[in-house]
């Protein structure tokens, strides 16, 4: 057992569940989807990016691609999270939610690749 | 190369930005379940936006206060911690990308790199000069004030940076590197469409050879010219076609029995090898007779057998006798002393060589042996070229610097090939020959040394004249000599050469006929050359010196006069 990969797997893994759970819920009803999840998912993935830095492979180089991705649909919903509350002072309504979500939608499917793609890995790595 | 950067920053920029996120996660979390006031006294907790916010300006150690409220004391409590946190963090993450561009290996990686670009963005064809000491610097410099562009590779830093602190005419890229190594060669652009030839100048023979090897393994078109002192590494580079070794000692002793046998001959090749420019050489005239020998290293040597060759006897005076396997007879002493040029038999030499490896040693025994018997032949080994003034001062008759005379070496093959086999021929002509050439050259040049220069009749090397030959009109050796100015003068120049496939034709005849694919080879006055080149180029200036005629050639004009 690699100590290395059970981390960098972890992470991985990690950021697609936080990612899903701040997801799930009706997509413009604020009341599902909670700050501190999407907090916790834009920590979980930041971290899983700087663990794929310099990985030379080809399947390295996707995964930090598909992170970066996830990144940015996350730090995007953000934004528009705060926005939204502090700059044009509408609050939470039910669009800006919707915008919130469907970015944090791209995202998983982002996340989604990068644990298939590991998951691809490790199966070709038994063999 | 740049690729390798990256990812050795990706990767070693891991654990400080993992350390930065950690921080940024923990710090703004705390604060938000900090619980705090609003302005009203009501309980309210920070919300992401302002938490992220304060530990922005608090991590950088800007602090613009409590915002958007006065804070509780246990906001208050977590903020100091944060700021510890926070700035650790930050030390840890700079310091650690500072280190990282400090980083010699990284360092390297980009002066490679720029090294590498600035070699892909030669335009003109260039040499690979490799080792950049007293004859790198004059070779470089010839080159790049001629037609070429230099790449220089020296295993010292140092002397990496003296090149670029000198004013070239062109940017010279250089690089500090073992260039006995095939990636250093590759690197300074061995297999770049321009490059012309590699110059191996390194004072270690293995060194020249391994990089002789690599060039020629490498890319086999370039030419490959290489210094060396021994004879077995000579026969070495030699074997694997390397196209010119030169080899200092050797040469300068061939060229001093040359003045010994046939002085003329050996004038005129100082003459033609010379820089344009320069003063005329002086003829020298070296008596035959006993010479005294000081110092029998590898220069000493090949004087000896040289002088041998000549018929004149030698007395070798040397430090070490068995270590150099000196022969019989020889004196044993440093030859700076009266005693031992005495034992030499001074007084009875007519010319003396002091050949040691030590320039203080050398001039001493000049001048030692000038109080001893005034009127002696001199001529004195320099091996360092910030000594030059020193064997100016002393009045030598022939001095053999090492440097120059590699330079010059180089710098006849690199620019006028032609003029190695022009100087062949040289080798094989009588003394008389050549006395008569210089008797011929000399009204031509007055007191500068000749310019020497090639012209290539095709269509690219001497257009106008390319098409009267290929016309079928006929040109002579004379009518090419006149003035395109005033075609009853004669140009300041001659023709020493023409090479018609594997023909060679010395000194042609001013009616012998030039034929399309002829290369020339001129000596003349410095400007001819420029002169010349208003014939070659032109149709006007050569119909007007084949006929005489001048005037309007356009097409237009030539159908006026009915000419078609």
């Amino acid at each position: 057992m690699n100590i290395e990969k059970v981390i960098f797997s972890f992470f991985i893994v990690l950021a697609l569940t936080l990612n899903f759970g701040f997801y799930l819920g009706e997509i413009h009803n604020p009341e599902h989807h909670n700050v501190y999840e999407l907090f916790a998912t834009i920590i979980v993935n930041l971290i899983a990016t700087v663990l794929k830095f310099g990985e030379r492979t080809q399947m390295g180089a996707v995964l930090l691609a598909t992170s970066l991705v996830a990144d940015l649909g996350l730090i995007a919903a953000a934004l528009v999270w705060a926005y939204a509350v502090y700059v044009a002072g509408t609050g939470l309504t039910g669009s800006v939610t919707a915008v919130i979500v469907s970015l944090a939608g791209g995202a998983l499917l982002a996340n989604a690749v990068s644990v298939v793609l590991l998951v691809v890995e490790i199966s070709l790595l038994r063999r | 190369m740049n690729n390798q950067a990256i990812f050795v920053i990706l990767r070693r920029m891991r654990a400080p930005l993992l350390a930065l996120i950690t921080t940024y996660a923990v710090t703004v979390l705390g604060l938000v379940l900090m619980p705090g006031v609003n302005a009203q006294g009501e309980p309210e907790r920070l919300s992401f936006f302002h938490a992220f916010y304060i530990i922005t300006y608090t991590a950088t150690t800007t602090g613009f206060g409590e915002l958007p409220h006065p804070f509780s004391d246990a906001q208050r409590a977590w903020v100091t911690f944060s700021m510890y946190l926070s700035i650790v963090a930050w030390l840890y993450a700079i310091g650690a990308l500072i280190a990282l561009v400090r980083d010699p290996t990284f360092q390297r990686v980009f002066v490679e790199s720029r090294f590498a670009a600035a070699v892909r963005r030669i335009r003109e064809p260039f040499y690979i000069v490799c080792g950049y000491g007293d004859t790198g610097t004059v070779v470089v410099e010839a080159l790049v004030n001629g037609i070429f562009s230099a790449v220089v590779i020296d295993r010292d830093e140092t002397r990496i940076n003296e090149l670029a602190l000198k004013d070239l005419a062109r940017p010279v890229p250089a690089l500090a590197a073992d260039a006995s190594l095939p990636d250093t060669l590759l690197l300074a652009g061995l297999e770049h469409p321009r490059c012309a030839g590699v110059i191996a100048l390194y004072a270690d023979d293995h060194t020249n050879l391994k990089i002789a090897i690599s060039a020629k393994l490498l890319n086999p078109q370039l030419q490959v010219i290489c210094r060396a002192a021994s004879h077995d590494t000579q026969a070495n580079m030699e074997s694997f076609n390397t196209d010119a070794v030169i080899n200092p000692f050797d040469s300068f002793a061939d060229r001093l029995a040359m003045a010994l046998h046939s002085p003329d001959s050996h004038l005129l090749y100082e003459w033609l090898t010379a820089s344009p420019g320069e003063p005329l050489a002086r003829r020298i005239n070296p008596p035959r007779g006993t010479w005294v020998l000081c110092g029998y290293g590898r220069f000493g040597k090949a004087l000896a057998r040289h002088m041998e060759y000549e018929g004149v006897s030698m007395v070798i005076i040397e430090a070490t006798p068995e270590r150099v396997d000196a022969p019989e007879g020889t004196v044993r002493g440093r030859g700076t002393e009266a005693v031992t040029l005495r034992e030499a038999h001074i007084e009875r030499a007519v010319g003396i060589v002091a050949g040691t490896d030590d320039d203080a040693n050398n001039l001493s025994m000049i001048v030692t042996a000038r109080m001893l018997k005034p009127g002696l032949f001199m001529v004195a080994r320099q091996n360092q070229r910030e000594n030059e003034a020193l064997f100016e001062a002393a009045g030598l008759d022939l001095v053999m610097q090492r440097s120059r005379a590699i330079a010059r070496r180089i710098l006849s093959l690199v620019s006028t090939p032609l003029l190695i086999h022009f100087l062949r021929h040289l080798r094989h002509e009588s003394n008389d020959w050549a006395a008569q050439l210089i008797g011929r050259l000399q009204p031509l040049i007055n007191d500068e040394a000749p310019e020497v220069w090639t012209v290539d009749v095709t269509p690219g090397g001497a257009s106008a004249l390319h098409a009267a030959l290929s016309e079928g009109q006929s040109v002579s050796c004379g009518q090419l000599l006149s003035d395109p100015r005033d075609r009853d003068e004669r140009l300041r120049a001659l023709i020493l050469l023409i090479r018609r496939g594997e023909e060679e034709l010395l000194l042609p005849a001013a009616d012998a006929q030039i034929e399309a694919g002829d290369r020339l080879l001129f000596a003349g006055r410095r400007g001819a050359a420029r002169t010349l080149d208003l014939t070659l180029f032109n149709v006007h200036a050569l119909r007007y010196v084949l006929s005489g005629a001048s005037g309007p050639n356009g097409a237009l004009w030539r159908w006026l006069r009915g000419e078609a």
